[in-house]
């Protein structure tokens, strides 16, 4: 009896092994889709859309374009057809990360929704491992045929393509600015038009703030909980007005002069002078911290793209709606260095990124689920979206020239950041690096010098890419 | 200990009497009798084995093709992601070379050593034990009201718990901040491992008192009697007693609780193994290095090496509680 209760206690550890077994004893996560024809002409179709929104947090306008719009209509036009569709939805409202985990274990065993919603920046691991497939593999030749396709610009193409091979449609794409708080800087006898044009434009701004009672100046999203926002929002963007990439030429950037410059930003903002609070930077709930700091007056400035505009301070339905968002947020384009110094000698930079949709391989009706990206990408859909979510940069240009107008954040990130934008690179590696970015981040912002912070970067990224000069240093 | 390493320390009739449960029906002139032939049921070999096999087979199932498995996986450069999802391949003991000498893994066994030690058997024994030894003494309502409010803590599901307790220890709304004067204290990021070693002996407690409850109440009140006609003070009482009677439960509550410790994840929903991995325990590290890093080959390999360590643990008690009853 007593051995009994001893092999009990290890059978819950046993049983989590089972868990990485089951996942590995799959041999169906084949590579290109099946038969494009499967069920073409079936009369009961079901179809699941999975994307990271939920009603009532992460993305609810979205979620509910989902279930107000797109699920209705396409199944009253399907049914039109004599054709009888149920669509499901399945949220998720959870962090990035989490959910690229959970939809990879999904893809894995050969489940999933049939249309699931990725960052691009996944394009690459997802289609190496073999969990997505180009889109004319699984639908055929329907694809080649959509009109769609001439309205999307390459470059928003670019985010789901993988190989010269389209695994998605875009969603759209985004940019990032310095978001600030205008009553905030009033106090602080800042000008209300604010626009630096050096990083010590920033860090002199932020030490005014540093006067008020109660106001954290800055926040450079820095450290490995908060993800890719770290990459995105605070490093690439910071490198980007270094003059550098992280990656160009085929070669990955290693601890290059930028990479130690903008770790030293890092450690002017979270060092001794506590522009920034380190602190928040590792709380595991640390990103949506520092939304509702924004939202409540208590944070001056934060490096954001247009997501934070349109899902979190949005008054209306937003995660930390802010009543006053129109009247007291002001926005600036992201400087460099010093002017001159940032990428392709430009004077302000910025980064873009971009969600899509991909069909699952293992769909059962290729045909419908090709109908309805169709469908979630027409321009109507498009419309539809902006009346129940707000403006936002769709992937189509048509959409765009009337979409935008009436929102002054969304046309300026359109008309001014965009062209002066850049993106990350389509590599199936990418992911691995930003980790270690977080990494460097987390340990400057905890103290660790510079200099050191890039030597450990520098050794990870071998670690990753291997020492064998793929690397500029 | 002068025991006399003899064929009867594996003989089951060496725990005489030990156990007043159930096997103890199968009186001792039986049992001499059983030893002998092999067969106490009078079953036959292959009618036993058939009552046996499908226990087997579930064991081997859920239990021996999983472990087994794992160490293959263990044994490739498997992802969750990228080419090396698609097509992994074997990359011999590299994964546990590389665990064995990677600070990162020597980290978190030390932590989870530390965890397991100070939440475990010091916090959930000796707490359980004290509200089990104050709770005999208490009237039958106010103990139940204890022992109700003891056990929620135990069977409330781990999200609920850990939001009230994200709750209790926030930085800036905290409810601990704001009973303690302490605006502004970041719990989970300054004093991180003894805030889920605080938040595991409240979370477990539970068990180790109604096991030492019923280990109490076990004890013969005669024996109290005598104590007490003898003058013995309470440390007395507990020593010379207690101690004696309920060694054996001491032992089996200290063996389940280190197991559970040592695989238990909940922390990962209050610090997430932050900050700066200082709480990255065993389970949260694995879950890290599979999941959310993706190298699930790794993550098998320190799985292995986890399911190694339990095995370890669990026949070293095993053996001290065998050594005891011969």
């Amino acid at each position: 009896m007593r051995l009994n209760t001893g092999l009990g206690g290890t059978a819950g550890l046993l049983a989590a092994a089972l868990v990485l077994a089951a996942c590995g004893s799959d041999d169906d996560g084949g590579s290109a889709g099946g038969d494009p024809s499967q069920n073409a002409e079936a009369t009961e179709v079901t179809l699941t859309i999975t994307d990271n929104a939920i009603a009532g947090g992460k993305n609810s306008e979205g979620a509910a374009w989902i279930t107000d719009y797109v699920i209705p209509e396409f199944t009253a036009m399907q049914e039109a057809n004599g054709v009888d569709v149920t669509v499901e939805f399945e949220e998720n409202g959870v962090d990035d990360e989490d959910y690229k985990t959970k939809i990879a274990l999904d893809l894995q065993s050969g489940g999933g929704g049939d249309i699931i919603s990725i960052d691009g920046i996944w394009t690459g691991e997802f289609a190496e491992a073999g969990y997505i497939a180009p889109l004319t593999d699984i639908a055929g030749d329907a694809v080649e045929d959509w009109d769609g396709w001439e309205q999307i610009p390459e470059a928003v193409q670019q985010a789901m393509t993988f190989d010269d091979e389209a695994y998605g449609i875009p969603v759209g794409t985004d940019g990032r600015v310095i978001y600030f708080n205008k009553e905030l800087f009033a106090q602080a006898g800042l000008p209300e038009d604010w626009q630096p044009t050096s990083w010590d434009e920033i860090l002199e701004a932020a030490r005014a703030l540093k006067q008020l009672d109660g106001v954290t100046p800055l926040q450079i999203n820095a450290g490995v909980p908060m993800g890719e926002a770290t990459t995105m929002q605070g490093f690439l963007p910071l490198l980007a007005g270094t003059g550098e990439q992280i990656w160009a030429d085929d070669t990955w950037t290693g601890a290059t002069e930028g990479v130690t410059e903008v770790l030293d930003f890092y450690a002017q903002v979270y060092g001794e002078e506590q522009l920034g609070d380190p602190l928040l930077q590792q709380e595991a709930q640390g990103r949506d911290t520092s939304f509702q700091l924004f939202a409540s007056g208590q944070l001056g400035m934060l490096i954001e793209g247009d997501y934070l505009w349109r899902s979190v301070i949005n008054p209306d339905g937003g995660i930390a709606p802010m009543a006053n968002r129109d009247e007291v947020v002001g926005w600036a384009k992201i400087p460099a260095r010093e002017p001159g110094a940032g990428l392709n000698g430009q004077d302000f930079v910025s980064m873009s990124g971009g969600t899509g949709r991909v069909i699952n391989p293992n769909t059962e009706f290729p045909q419908q689920a090709w109908e309805l990206m169709m469908f979630m990408n027409s321009p109507e859909a498009f419309e539809a979206q902006i009346e129940i979510a707000g403006a936002r940069i769709t992937p189509r240009d048509d959409v765009n020239a009337e979409a935008l107008a009436g929102d002054p954040l969304m046309e300026f990130i359109a008309s001014e950041v965009l062209p002066i934008t850049a993106y990350r690179p389509a590599l199936a590696i990418y992911p691995q690096v930003s980790v270690a970015l977080q990494e460097a981040t987390a340990a400057v912002a905890s103290g660790t010098s510079a200099e050191d912070a890039a030597a450990g970067y520098q050794s990870e990224l071998e670690g990753i890419v291997g020492d064998d000069g793929s690397i500029a240093d | 200990m002068t025991t006399v390493p003899s064929p009867t320390d594996l003989d089951p009739a060496g725990a005489r009497g030990a156990d007043p449960g159930g096997a103890g029906r199968g009186t001792g002139r039986g049992r001499g009798a059983a030893v002998d032939d092999g067969d106490a049921a009078g079953l036959g070999r292959w009618r036993a084995a058939g009552f046996v096999a499908p226990a087997m087979l579930v064991v081997a199932v859920f239990l021996v093709f999983p472990a087994i498995w794992t160490l293959y996986l263990g044994l490739t450069n498997w992802r969750l992601t990228g080419l090396a999802a698609a097509e992994p391949e074997f990359v011999g003991t590299e994964n546990y070379t590389d665990a064995l000498s990677d600070p990162a893994f020597r980290n978190s066994l030390m932590l989870t050593l530390a965890f397991v030690f100070f939440s475990a058997i010091v916090g959930q024994s000796i707490l359980g034990f004290a509200l089990a030894w104050v709770a005999r003494r208490l009237r039958p309502a106010v103990r139940s009201v204890l022992e109700t409010v003891v056990l929620l803590a135990w069977i409330i599901p781990a999200s609920v718990v850990a939001f009230l307790w994200l709750a209790l220890l926030d930085r800036r709304e905290g409810t601990l901040n704001a009973l303690l004067g302490t605006d502004g204290t970041a719990w989970l990021l300054e004093y991180p491992m003894q805030s889920i070693i605080v938040f595991n002996i409240w979370n477990g407690t539970a068990f180790s008192m109604l096991l030492f409850g019923s280990a109490l109440a076990s004890v013969p009140p005669s024996q109290f009697e005598t104590a007490r006609m003898a003058g013995a003070g309470t440390f007395a009482t507990l020593r010379d007693v207690v101690l004696p009677n309920i060694r054996g439960h001491i032992l089996t509550n200290t063996l389940l609780i280190t197991l559970w410790t040592f695989n238990v994840f909940a922390p990962y929903l209050i610090t997430a193994g932050g900050p700066q991995g200082r709480t990255e325990i065993l389970g949260i590290y694995i879950y890290r290095v599979a999941l959310r890093d993706g190298a699930l080959g790794q993550g098998a390999a320190l799985s292995l090496i986890m399911i190694i360590i339990n095995l370890i643990v669990a026949s070293v008690y095993l053996r001290l509680l065998r050594e005891r009853r011969s």
